[in-house]
């Protein structure tokens, strides 16, 4: 392959986005066991306020998602400038901002996934596991968690590819900066906006399918060993 | 050794009230469905929160809603072997058996292996739950169980999703358990035959409610128990020791009034054996038969008549000390002039007596009711 298959601001943005996509994936990736498992199991007063709150970005145009981002997380939002103020953190027009609009489009996606494996989980083997004297910790632990790792890692796997192919609400937070915050899909669309740049884009494109593709291939083949690790043949 | 329940619980329309104390050994929980046996289980689980009561095993107390203590289920020590097993099916037999000792703070001592050789469990210990028999897996449900180390074994029929072979093959494992260990066990079963085989105490519940609890062989022998416990299955135990394996196939036992004959029961002479003999397939005489083809016949003296709705009666004998219940038609108790303390012959064929109604019995406990 020739080096310059790919032009360097299309490499930085490949590689961009795998960062991206990965910081939001494994911070997002606790998290959304937490609220999976407490969707699945936890009866509590506002459960259905806290589903409707996850699937929110999966319903709104991501636009007003990547808005919403702006207000909360903008150096000027509540969030935002709290974080400034105390940690010196800043989140819109930076990288670390691109991973927070990724992860929050794909955590319905992941939560999704991962609830229906925790739903799956005969709680009779949970109970059991209680009078062999196993704290509720420890349940989730020696028992649920080992159960539904197929299920988590088919959410974390769809994830990731929800957030390498974010775009509305990333380039509405922190904008189409090349070498920050520019990711695969904000270099498609930029690609697509000069002339006689078609060829970069379509390349692009060829990396995403085989980024994609990979990651269902991964995602298959450790699902499908854990399952059977799991069902015991 | 002694295990103390006092429960109310209402949910819906089901209301449970139900005390009963039990001394060491397998207190069986008796009934039909709906009568609140798994609920009360439960509820000694710690699965289940009463509305109140009082659950104290050998001074340990796991609930106590007048002084507010509530044990929650993995604090309890309790080793519940369910109906399903509910082994874990990502861990393999050994990692099973090892669950609860961790926990326990339990080391691998000499009782793991002990265990493995009074189930038979050796030759499995490798194998995923997936690839082991009904009768296997309720077999390691109960390791599993007796390994955690606990002050008290429950098991809310852990044979009824097995056929009659799988039950034939534990219930020698569950007898062993019961005269081997000091655990007390806390049996739920609707099946009278189990509870003959295997119950110390029995505690018969109905819609809620203990109906009568007493020493197995006392409950179950006991005419106004019946209605309780089920007209068709009806039976009493007799306790005794072997003393002959003849070559035609019988074995010899001596209960406490005289011989009997049963089917070939394999038992070293000198072994205590309990036998369950359903009423029904008690004859009576007033005379000692003579040309007659059963074998086995007993001298005693009706204690107590019941009659039924129907056309039957049940009738109580005392066999030196033990008591054997029979059931007969109204017009032959008339005819025969059966009333308390009348002397009587009870006539039982040897070949209507069940190998599965024949099992060890405890040395020195069971002996008459």
């Amino acid at each position: 392959m020739r080096v310059d298959w790919l032009p360097p601001e299309a490499q930085s943005a490949v590689l961009l986005s795998l960062k991206v996509s990965l910081t939001a994936t494994l911070v997002s990736l606790p998290l959304g066991l937490l609220v999976a498992h407490a969707l699945a199991r936890w009866r509590f007063p506002g459960r259905q306020i806290l589903n409707g709150i996850v699937h929110l970005p999966l319903i709104l145009p991501p636009v007003v998602t990547g808005y919403l981002l702006l207000l909360t997380f903008g150096r000027q939002g509540p969030v935002g400038a709290w974080l400034y103020d105390w940690f010196g953190i800043t989140l819109a027009f930076r990288w670390t901002g691109a991973a927070l609009a990724a992860g929050i489009m794909a955590f319905p996606l992941m939560v999704r996934a991962m609830r229906l494996s925790i739903e799956a989980v005969d709680p009779k083997l949970e109970q059991a596991a209680a009078t062999l004297g196993a704290a509720r910790p420890w349940v989730f632990a020696t028992v649920t968690l080992p159960l539904i790792l197929p299920g988590v890692v088919a959410g974390a796997v769809l994830a990731f590819a929800k957030a390498m192919g974010e775009f509305g609400a990333t380039i509405t937070f922190v904008s189409n900066i090349p070498g920050e915050t520019q990711t695969l899909p904000s270099a498609i669309y930029a690609f697509l906006q000069v002339p006689g740049a078609e060829g970069a884009a379509l390349r692009l494109v060829l990396v995403s399918v085989a980024v994609a593709m990979a990651a269902l291939a991964v995602s298959e083949f450790v699902a499908g060993r854990i399952a059977r690790r799991v069902a015991g043949r | 050794m002694t295990l103390e329940v006092a429960l109310r619980h209402r949910f819906g329309r089901f209301d449970l009230d139900v005390a009963f104390q039990a001394p060491a050994g397998v207190t069986a929980l008796f009934g039909p469905s709906g009568a609140g046996k798994s609920t009360l289980v439960n509820a000694v689980a710690g699965l289940l929160r009463p509305d109140s009561g009082r659950i104290v095993v050998d001074g340990w107390t796991l609930l106590d809603t007048a002084s507010g203590c509530w044990l929650p289920p993995h604090r309890r020590r309790v080793g519940y072997v369910f109906q399903e097993g509910r082994l874990f099916p990502h861990l393999n037999v050994r990692q099973n058996l090892r669950y609860g000792r961790w926990f326990a703070g339990l080391a691998d001592g000499e009782d793991f292996g002990h265990v493995v050789e009074l189930l038979g469990l050796g030759h499995l210990l490798s194998r995923r739950p997936a690839a082991l028999s009904g009768g296997e897996k309720q077999r390691v449900a109960i390791g599993r169980a007796l390994l955690a180390g606990p002050r008290l074994l429950l098991m809310d029929e852990p044979l009824a999703a097995l056929d009659e072979a799988r039950k034939t093959e534990i219930l020698p494992y569950l007898e062993r358990l019961r005269d081997d260990t000091a655990i007390p066990i806390l049996y739920v079963s609707h099946s009278l035959s189990e509870v003959g085989r295997l119950a110390t105490t029995v505690v018969a519940l109905d819609r809620g409610r203990a109906v009568r609890v007493g020493p197995a062989a006392e409950v179950l022998a006991d005419p106004d128990a019946v209605p309780a416990l089920g007209l068709r299955e009806a039976g009493s135990i007799l306790t005794g020791r072997v003393v002959a394996q003849h070559a035609d196939g019988l074995t010899e036992l001596e209960v406490s009034g005289g011989r009997l004959f049963l089917p070939r029961m394999e038992a070293a002479p000198g072994a205590r054996l309990r036998v369950r003999i359903a009423a029904q397939d008690v004859i009576l005489s007033r005379e000692r038969p003579v040309g007659l083809s059963a074998l086995n016949v007993l001298a005693g003296e009706v204690a107590a008549l019941r009659p039924g709705k129907g056309p039957g009666v049940l009738v109580q004998l005392r066999i030196g000390q033990e008591s054997l219940l029979a059931r007969v038609t109204k017009r032959s108790a008339e005819a025969l002039r059966l009333a308390p303390g009348v002397a009587c012959h009870a006539i039982a064929k040897t070949v209507s007596v069940a190998p599965a109604d024949i099992g060890a019995a405890a040395a020195g406990r069971d002996a008459g009711g």
